[in-house]
Order: structure tokens, then C-alpha cells, then sequence
């Protein structure tokens, strides 16, 4: 009788520990969340299934990418950093060259309209090649890259789990890679779940998210604080003199023009802006209150009359550090489903 | 002797009227013929030779050619009654390099007829070059055949992409010139459009006269003179342009580029 009932107790247990792994399995879809617009990205041509996710990821976190096999994806985009290079104003890729951008974060991708601070990737599954291919980040090239992968012990079987088949195309890789980024969601938020009537604000926070939407909300659009546009901000040029979307589009008001970034995980990816030249908020927020520069591009919201940038008080300041720290998702930075394994 | 000579001629003239009867194929357009437009690479009167050969430009500069791959696409037929036959788009897409044996040529299957002119682009066209990564696969596959005719950055593809050095280079590269013609048009911002429409008329060097009979197809030769490069709408200086990495850099040249093609003879 007793052993009867430790059986059934037994098969009880892994009946719902089978449930269970049935369950994650079942859990690497694509989710909207509620309160998003659509995705940009076109899922049909690219189903989410968790071998793909599973592949991609291997390779994101795989330094046989690079040239000579040191740096991977995630070397600069760090999940704990919301997938940047925290504390680098721009990183060191192969035999430490060094770029010229900040490490932008891999996050909320399928609502990306372009890509790279210049926008000069439409089409997420094509943006992998050029961190690969750049001298200064992995120095490869694509036709090497997928010869190392069919050579390896791990990879055609796999891409055989994932897509059916051990021959490795380039299409193939691209599409789970693109599976990974695409995962690497963030709406988990406070700002998420006073959206979703699941929490409220703080008097402070409430303060800081009034100025926002007044002085902040039109280019960092709400829900992904952005409105993937290309703007000129006022930061005087450095001496790289990187002049942003025009070698882009080779109009002349492109020039010094950058992509305007999310403000989610603020706390985690310092430094700021395309060459990271700020270290802080503060200084961000004292760039666009009394730091900005007029040049021929300069966004004409940030000359609104005699005024030169955005007004700010220190009392708006700090509330407006407050808001923004409402917009810090630490599940995402923890999300062990994006961790290298 | 003059009932001989006549004999003769009307022997003659029968002969050749015989062959001229059974020299005037019927076309069953419902068949398709195999078809080969050559591109012959060459600097003026003389075949490209890749690294050894110099050359010496409109603007008298010594160089030589390192590397000369394009793309030519959409091909498109006009038979000799004005009709137009485009190739299936799908089929359309060659990717020519000097360096390969057997890549300087486009070979398609196109309705018998006799044919007196093709038209083809040189460059990948604008609307390709928003397609996702399934729909470039063989010559158009980024990751492979193209991996070096693409713009990672600037995503799109690399229409004419011409290296070689000379001694007219200055520079950190010198002698090194690299002129890489690029430029669709752009995706949400218009950019340049580096996209050349080339039209070869076949009928004075001789029409295509394409039958499925002919296993081995005809071939339409045609000269790539990289001469023309530097002239023609406008001189390119190897002195002054001899990095040519970007849409706009790439336009005085690409205006140059319709005019390096030209029609010579017709295999049929």
C-alpha cells in the first residue's frame, strides 16, 4: 500500500516534470507585448522554433565568427549590459582595433525600422554580416565563416535539428541569428507594468514622466522610446568627424545625423550617444539643456525660438532620472533563456 | 568551254540557293534555344590580361588590372518582328569574374526566333536589392558567390567592382586604385541611382538566331573595353579617383559604364 502510493506519487511528479519541459520547449515563441505596435520584422519568412533560437544563440556567443576566432557577438553586446559594451566609448574589436560607434544594444529588433546608428541596414537577417566582415570588429568573411561552421563537430547537426538538413547555407545562419536577436525582448519594465495598470508611478517618477512626454516623447517615442528616425542632436564633431547617415544616403542633410536611440536599460548601457562620449545621464541631460552646438543640421526641436536645446531645471532633471529609471528591466538583463549556455 | 561555264553557274546558282533554303531556320517559338552573351574583357585592340598586362588610359596613366568582376541581369530579347522576350527574372542574375574560367558569360534558354538586339542592366536592380535573404541565393547569395560584390554597411550590392594599381595613384593606398560601383537608388532616402540599362544592337554585326536544334547554342560576343571606363561622358583620373568606395563617388564613373560594351560578332 505505502509502496503503491510512492509509485503513484512518483509517476505523479514526473508526469508534470515531463509537463514542465514540454512547457519550456513550448515557450520559445515570439510574443508580442501588449501594449507594442506590430513588428516590423517578417516573422512568416523566419518561424521562431526553439532549435533555430537555440542555434542562434550558439552562434552569437561563438567567437568562430571572428577572423581568428577571439571575438563573438556577444564580446560586445553583453546581456548584463542590455547587450552593449558597457563602459566602452566605442569597443575594441580583433587584435583591439578600434571603431568608431558605441555598441548600440541588441533589444526589442523586430520593431527596428533600420539598423546601426546610420540606418544603413534595412533587413535584420542582413545586419550580421557586417560586424563580421568589419576590419575593426571581426575582420572575417561569410564564405569562410560558414566553411569553419561545416568543419566543426557541432554545427551540421545543429543546423540539421534546426532547418532539416547538415549543409550549412548563408541563409540558414542568418535566419538564426536572427531568431536570437528577435527574442532578445524587453518589456518587462516599470514603465511596462504601470502601462499595464500593474503598478503605478511614484510622485516623482509621475513629475518626471509629465516633462518626458513634453520635452523628450516625440524622438523617443513611447512604448520603444524611440522613433527610429535620424536626427542631429548638437554634439560638436570629434576628431573623427563621423558625419552619421550621410555616407549613408550622400545628402548633404544627413550630415552629422544618428538614428535616435531607445532610452530603455539606461542604467546598464552607459556610455551614451553614437561614440559613447558621455558617461552619465547627467551629462546627457546637461548636453541637451546647455551643451549643444548649432550646426547646419541641427534638429529644429532643439531651436524652438531664441532657445538653443531643451530647457531643463535641476529639479526637472531629477525627476526626469527618475522616469527614466522606470524604463530599467532587469528581467531582461538576467533572462538566463538569452545567456550563453 | 563557255557551255561548261554556263553548266558551272547553274550548278552554282543552284547550290546556293539549296544552302540558302536550308539555311533559313523555321522558329518554333514555343521551343526554347540555348543562348550565350560573351563578355570578352578587354583593354582597346588587345584581350585583358589579369596582373600581368599594363595599360595605359585616355589620361595616359600606366596600369593594370588586378580584379574585375560585375553583375549583368535582366535580360531582355527583341527578335527581329520587334518583340520583346524578357528572360525569367529567377534566371537573370549573372555574377562575370575575369579570374574564373567559364565566368564570363550568361547563359540562358530563351523562345527560337532570330533576334536583333539584347538588353541587359549592369548592376543588380533596385527592387532585388530589398528582397530577403531567400531570394539571393547562387550568384546573388551575400554569404557566398557575392560576399564580396555587397556593402555590409550600406547594404546593397557592388554592380562594378575594378581594381588594379598604377603609378598614377598618390596616396596612403598607392598604387593601388580601387573604383567599386555601387547605388540602387535607396531604400527610404533616394540615393544616386548607379543602375545602367545596356543595349547591344545585333543586327549590323550579325543577328542571334536561336534554334534548339543547336545543342551547343549561339553565342553573341561582346567587348568589355575597361579602357571606356575612363572616358567617354566623363575623364576619370587614376590620379584624383582612384578610391572609389561609395554611391556618389560612383557616379562620374557609372555615367562612363554603358559605353564600355559593345556588340563584335554573333556564333550562331
Amino acid at each position: 500500500m505505502h509502496k503503491k502510493q510512492f509509485i503513484i506519487l512518483f509517476t505523479f511528479i514526473a508526469g508534470i516534470l515531463a509537463c514542465n519541459k514540454d512547457v519550456i520547449d513550448a515557450v520559445i515563441t515570439f510574443t508580442s507585448p501588449k501594449h507594442f505596435p506590430t513588428p516590423v520584422y517578417n516573422f512568416s519568412n523566419n518561424q521562431i522554433t526553439k532549435a533555430k533560437f537555440e542555434l542562434g544563440r550558439k552562434l552569437f556567443y561563438d567567437p568562430i565568427l571572428s577572423a581568428d576566432n577571439t571575438i563573438s557577438c556577444g564580446s560586445c553586446h553583453i546581456q548584463t549590459s542590455a547587450f552593449t559594451h558597457h563602459g566602452h566609448t566605442v569597443s575594441h574589436g580583433i587584435k583591439d582595433r578600434l571603431g568608431t560607434r558605441n555598441s548600440p544594444p541588441i533589444m526589442n529588433m523586430a520593431w527596428n525600422t533600420s539598423f546601426m546608428w546610420d540606418g544603413g541596414i534595412v533587413d535584420l537577417d542582413l545586419l550580421p554580416i557586417a560586424p563580421i566582415t568589419n576590419h575593426v570588429e571581426m575582420d572575417e568573411n561569410m564564405p569562410n565563416v560558414l566553411e569553419k561552421l561545416r568543419k566543426s563537430n557541432i554545427y551540421p547537426g545543429l543546423f540539421k535539428k534546426a532547418f532539416g538538413t547538415e549543409t550549412i547555407t548563408g541563409n540558414d545562419f542568418l535566419k538564426a541569428l536572427s531568431q536570437f536577436m528577435l527574442m532578445c525582448v524587453s518589456a518587462n519594465s516599470k514603465y511596462d507594468s504601470v502601462q499595464q495598470n500593474l503598478a503605478s508611478f511614484t510622485t516623482e517618477e509621475k513629475t518626471g514622466y509629465t516633462i518626458f512626454t513634453q520635452k523628450c516623447g516625440t524622438c523617443h517615442k513611447e512604448p520603444l522610446f524611440t522613433d527610429f528616425s535620424f536626427r542631429n542632436n548638437g554634439l560638436a564633431p570629434s576628431l573623427v568627424n563621423d558625419l552619421g547617415r550621410y555616407p549613408i544616403t550622400n545628402q548633404p542633410s544627413d550630415q552629422y545625423r544618428f538614428k535616435v536611440p531607445s532610452l530603455r536599460n539606461l542604467s546598464f548601457t552607459a556610455p551614451f550617444m553614437h561614440d559613447g562620449r558621455f558617461f552619465t545621464i547627467d551629462a546627457v541631460l546637461d548636453h541637451y539643456s546647455n551643451g549643444m552646438v548649432v550646426l547646419p543640421n541641427l534638429d529644429p526641436s532643439f531651436q524652438q525660438g531664441n532657445q538653443l536645446g531643451i530647457p531643463l531645471t535641476t529639479q526637472e532633471k531629477t525627476a526626469l532620472k527618475a522616469f527614466l529609471k522606470t524604463l530599467d528591466d532587469r528581467s531582461f538583463l538576467l533572462n538566463s533563456m538569452l545567456s550563453e549556455q | 568551254m563557255k557551255k561548261i561555264l554556263f553548266a558551272t553557274i547553274v550548278v552554282a546558282t543552284a547550290l546556293t540557293s539549296c544552302k540558302k533554303d536550308s539555311n533559313t531556320p523555321e522558329y518554333n517559338s514555343t521551343q526554347k534555344g540555348l543562348i550565350s552573351v560573351e563578355f570578352d574583357n578587354v583593354v582597346g585592340s588587345a584581350d585583358l590580361q589579369l596582373n600581368t598586362g599594363t595599360y595605359t588610359n585616355s589620361s595616359n596613366q600606366a596600369y593594370k588590372v588586378t580584379k574585375l568582376k560585375y553583375f549583368v541581369s535582366n535580360f531582355k530579347f527583341t527578335a527581329a518582328d520587334g518583340s520583346i522576350y524578357t528572360v525569367p527574372q529567377d534566371s537573370s542574375y549573372f555574377l562575370l569574374d575575369e579570374s574564373v574560367t567559364g565566368k564570363q558569360e550568361a547563359k540562358m534558354r530563351i523562345p527560337e526566333g532570330e533576334y536583333k538586339a539584347v538588353t541587359f542592366t549592369l548592376g543588380v536592380d533596385s527592387l532585388r536589392n530589398t528582397k530577403g535573404v531567400t531570394e539571393r541565393t547562387g550568384d546573388l547569395d551575400v554569404t557566398g558567390a557575392a560576399s564580396d560584390m555587397y556593402w555590409s554597411w550600406n547594404s546593397g550590392y557592388i554592380f562594378f567592382k575594378f581594381e588594379g594599381t598604377s603609378t598614377a595613384v598618390t596616396g596612403m593606398m598607392a598604387p593601388v586604385f580601387q573604383i567599386h560601383i555601387g547605388g540602387f537608388g535607396g531604400y527610404s532616402t533616394a540615393t544616386a541611382n548607379n543602375l545602367r540599362t545596356v543595349t547591344l544592337d545585333l543586327s549590323t554585326r550579325g543577328t542571334a538566331k536561336v534554334k534548339a536544334s543547336k545543342t551547343a547554342g549561339v553565342a553573341v560576343h561582346t567587348l568589355v573595353d575597361l579602357n571606356k571606363v575612363f572616358t567617354g561622358t566623363n575623364t576619370i583620373s587614376l590620379a584624383t579617383s582612384s578610391m572609389i568606395h561609395s554611391i556618389t563617388a560612383g557616379v562620374p564613373v557609372a555615367a562612363n559604364l554603358t559605353g564600355v560594351f559593345s556588340h563584335d560578332h554573333t556564333h550562331n
